[in-house]
């Protein structure tokens, strides 16, 4: 059970204080409600190429990563298809430091011309070193585009090309950053050894003169239910051939979503899953196999890919994961089996919540979606998952015309 | 009163702070085995580390002891290896496996409460391994797959062209892995390298987490009778055979977009007297975000998504080390940057105010890592490992707080001249 106090500011930034008193550290975590959901198709791979402006000093503080490494702090940020979350961790009797930054940079960024000339670069090199420079490194432009036609998942939070993050100007920056970058978008945890009253004492001074702004209302495009198979060939300079298929999944809140979850578990979860022991281990298929899925806010893509071991043909690839998948279609997973996966989720989630910063950032992740309170009920809906549940969704979402193939062929 | 926003919040210096590092509880098995244990933390977890001296340095044949520690789970005298996978995993638990230079390791993490199902069968693993021939063709072909994909990627094959310059191909620090060695394994020195290393072998035991009041108990029920640390572990002296040519280009790919850059140089184990002061040097040098590498070459230039230095963590010989990925335009001023941040160091004491901003990040850093039961362990682990007590971290601390710009300067000109670093790019 995390316990956690929660107040809104006047200007309706929502703050959650969670104590621990064992670490001698602090945490400060502020999540934007924003991702690479919310870009203009024509501008995309811009959510993530502002984190990195957010770096690039403030309206009154030149340096954001200096004052708070003198006070012996450090820091980092991540952007999704769905947010952008930035957490420090200090020592605790340094936390105003973190106030006097974060709070700064929510007032207003310094817009500067040399910062964002230079992180154009180093986007471009990030766009690089991850997704071009790598064999394989494209699969996941080439699938969201193929699963999604509307939604703007369709490209990744690094940009769907190099040529949007190279023409990023001043003026776009300024335009997001006053539209998304608000006391009302936003999410403050503070998490570690502190007391909530003096939490509140420090958020009312230092985040409390920040105009509200406006609430940004999200209103994207939902991807309509899928009514065909899509499949893609394509040939690169890779050494293997590699198979990769996504199937639409329910978005983080619905219970499919959980379902799902337990699904990858008992296809793709560790040595004993079915995927491994089949069509590595058995059949000798693949060299390697993965199922997973994004978590995403919004409906999803549950995944299975896989590198061919040479001399498999790209159809004796598929159908061998067609025929596991109608097994777990047409019959019902054993009690042992859906409790080893059922333990598993237990212990990630007990692992997860060691850490004071794991732990402020999923109080934060909770409340964009609706409650913190959710962070302690999650455990319980696994729980609940039923053979016949799984049953019935494995049949609802493995359908051929749900699903997109990619055939990625070694030239 | 409006808030005057430019003006800094006072602060604590981090120097200021007395860090006391955790004890470790230590005792011994009826064997000797020893075991280190750490009780802290909230969550009801549990870590035990089993590490043995079966690491590269031990093997006659090449990745001899990689596959042995890989195969430890892929088959006993009474489980397949999907047996052995199942009962871990239906406990929720990790039972993971690393081969290093010097020592291999078997980890496994779990929920405290399932630990007394999970230990029989890590005994069974070092007890009886049985390294089945069917396992071992399909790892031989798997990992030959998945090194031909490696290949294709310029980092990867910098970081193993630069050991072998440092250390040279033969040498445990700087061989490296070809198809043909997986071709050429066989079956038997996998069970012989098993028998020597793992079941007659020298282990030492690391736990952390909410300990379980029996623990010690049944580690010794469990552990205590095994036939370990019979036969002390062989000295074996690997001389180093470092390259004689400095600098290198390759192309590894004509299309390539970026270029690998390593740099370094020879530096001591953690034993010489300037390991921990360089490694003040080094933060400021580029061993964090605020670095002057980082500073110049990303967030001046944009060369760069991120360049580092550090000091290589071997037992015996190390390292100073410098990576980065760059636009394959850029890769030759890049490296031009790096001499320039060299010579800066070795002209110019370093200033009060950076000094003493890296000081307290690096204290605030350490204080940090003193939260969290896997963290201590894992510094306790690297201690006993490396042949070092409490008082190396008492000593650093110290160091951190008192070393001088003066000093530092005479150390950038002892190690940082470029005469002395290795230098290479691959495409």
């Amino acid at each position: 059970m995390i316990l956690y106090n929660r107040f809104t500011l006047d200007n309706g930034l929502t703050v959650l204080v969670h104590e621990d008193n064992a670490t001698p550290m602090a945490v400060v975590n502020v999540l934007y409600d924003v991702g690479a959901r919310d870009e203009n198709p024509e501008k995309t791979g811009f959510a993530h190429l502002f984190e990195h402006l957010m770096f690039g000093g403030s309206i009154n503080i030149p340096e954001y990563d200096e004052p708070l490494q003198r006070a012996g702090g450090d820091n980092n940020a991540y952007t999704t298809n769905d947010l952008t979350n930035y957490y420090c961790q200090l020592p605790a009797q340094n936390i105003e430091t973190a106030f006097w930054l974060e709070s700064d940079r929510m007032l207003s960024l310094a817009f500067s011309e040399k910062s964002l000339a230079v992180q154009r670069k180093v986007v471009c090199e990030e766009f690089k070193e991850h997704y071009l420079n790598k064999p394989y490194g494209d699969i996941w432009h080439k699938m969201r585009d193929l699963a999604y036609k509307v939604h703007p998942y369709k490209w990744m939070t690094i940009g769907r090309e190099l040529s949007h993050v190279e023409n990023a100007h001043i003026d776009d920056v300024k335009q997001f950053f006053f539209k998304h970058y608000r006391p009302l978008n936003a999410i403050l945890v503070v998490a570690g050894n502190v007391k909530t009253d003096h939490i509140k004492r420090l958020a009312e001074k230092w985040f409390g003169p920040i105009p509200s702004g406006e609430k940004y209302v999200r209103n994207l495009p939902q991807e309509p239910v899928q009514l065909e198979a899509r499949k893609l060939h394509i040939e690169a300079a890779v050494p293997l051939d590699a198979f990769i298929k996504t199937w639409h999944m329910d978005a983080r809140l619905e219970k499919g979503y959980y379902v799902a979850d337990l699904l990858t578990e008992i296809l793709g979860g560790g040595g004993s899953s079915r995927l491994y022991q089949a069509l590595v281990k058995e059949q000798k298929l693949f060299s390697n196999l993965d199922c997973y899925h994004f978590g995403t806010m919004d409906a999803g893509l549950l995944t299975i890919e896989g590198k061919l071991v040479k001399g498999t043909s790209m159809e004796q690839a598929e159908n061998a994961i067609a025929a596991e998948l109608e097994k777990i279609q047409q019959t019902p997973i054993g009690e042992s089996e859906l409790t080893k996966v059922k333990n598993r989720t237990e212990s990630v989630i007990a692992f997860e919540d060691m850490s004071v910063m794991s732990r402020a950032n999923s109080l934060a992740m909770y409340e964009l979606m609706g409650d913190a309170a959710l962070m302690n009920t999650e455990l319980n809906k696994y729980r609940n998952i039923t053979t016949e549940d799984m049953t019935a969704y494995s049949q609802q979402i493995f359908r051929e015309s749900n699903s997109n193939t990619l055939y990625y062929h070694a030239k | 009163m409006t808030l005057n926003r430019t003006i800094t919040p006072p602060i604590t210096d981090a120097v200021s702070f007395d860090l006391q590092l955790k004890k470790c509880n230590q005792y011994q098995l009826d064997n000797g085995v020893p075991v280190y244990s750490l009780d802290a933390g909230t969550q009801e977890v549990l870590l035990i580390e089993w590490v043995f001296y079966a690491g590269n340095w031990y093997e006659e044949k090449n990745i001899v002891a990689a596959t042995t520690n890989f195969m430890l789970k892929n088959g006993t005298d009474q489980r397949n290896a999907f047996s052995i996978n199942e009962h871990f995993e239906f406990y929720g638990a990790y039972l993971n496996r690393s081969c290093y230079n010097e020592t291999a390791t078997i980890t496994l993490h779990c929920l405290s409460k399932h630990v007394s199902e999970l230990l029989p069968v890590v005994a069974e693993i070092i007890e009886a391994s049985v390294f089945p021939e069917e396992e071992l063709n399909t790892y031989r072909r798997n990992q030959k797959q998945k090194l031909e994909v490696n290949l294709k990627k310029c980092d990867f094959i910098a970081n193993r062209l630069i050991d072998e310059y440092v250390y040279g191909i033969q040498h445990p620090y700087g061989k490296y892995t070809s198809t043909l060695d997986y071709d050429r394994l066989n079956r038997e020195e996998l069970v012989a390298f098993h028998q020597r290393f793992y079941a007659e072998g020298n282990c030492t035991i690391f736990t952390a987490g909410k300990i379980p009041a029996n623990l010690n108990k049944q580690l010794n029920e469990i552990f205590g009778k095994l036939p370990l640390q019979q036969k002390p572990t062989p000295v074996i002296d690997h001389p180093l055979h470092p390259s004689t040519e400095k600098k290198f280009r390759i192309i590894n790919d004509a299309e390539g977009v970026q270029g690998a850059i390593r740099m370094a140089r020879p530096f001591p184990n953690r034993h010489h007297p300037d390991y921990s002061k360089v490694q003040i040097l080094n933060n400021v040098f580029g061993g964090f975000f605020g670095s002057r590498l980082m500073s110049n070459i990303r967030e001046d230039k944009g060369y760069t998504y991120g360049i580092h230095s550090y000091i290589q963590n071997h037992i015996h010989d190390g390292a100073w080390m410098i990576s980065t990925e760059a636009g394959r335009e850029v890769c030759e001023a890049t490296i031009e940057e790096v001499y320039k941040e060299m010579q800066v160091l070795c002209s110019e004491p370093i200033d009060e105010e950076e000094l003493s901003l890296v000081r307290n990040y690096m204290i605030g850093s350490v204080l940090g890592e003193l939260d969290g039961p896997f963290q201590l362990i894992s510094r306790w682990k690297n201690y006993v490992l490396n042949g070092v007590d409490e008082n190396y971290f008492y000593n650093s601390v110290a160091q951190i707080k008192t070393t001088g710009s003066e000093e530092l300067q005479e150390l950038a000109k002892k190690y940082l001249n470029p005469d002395s670093f290795y230098e290479l790019v691959v495409i």
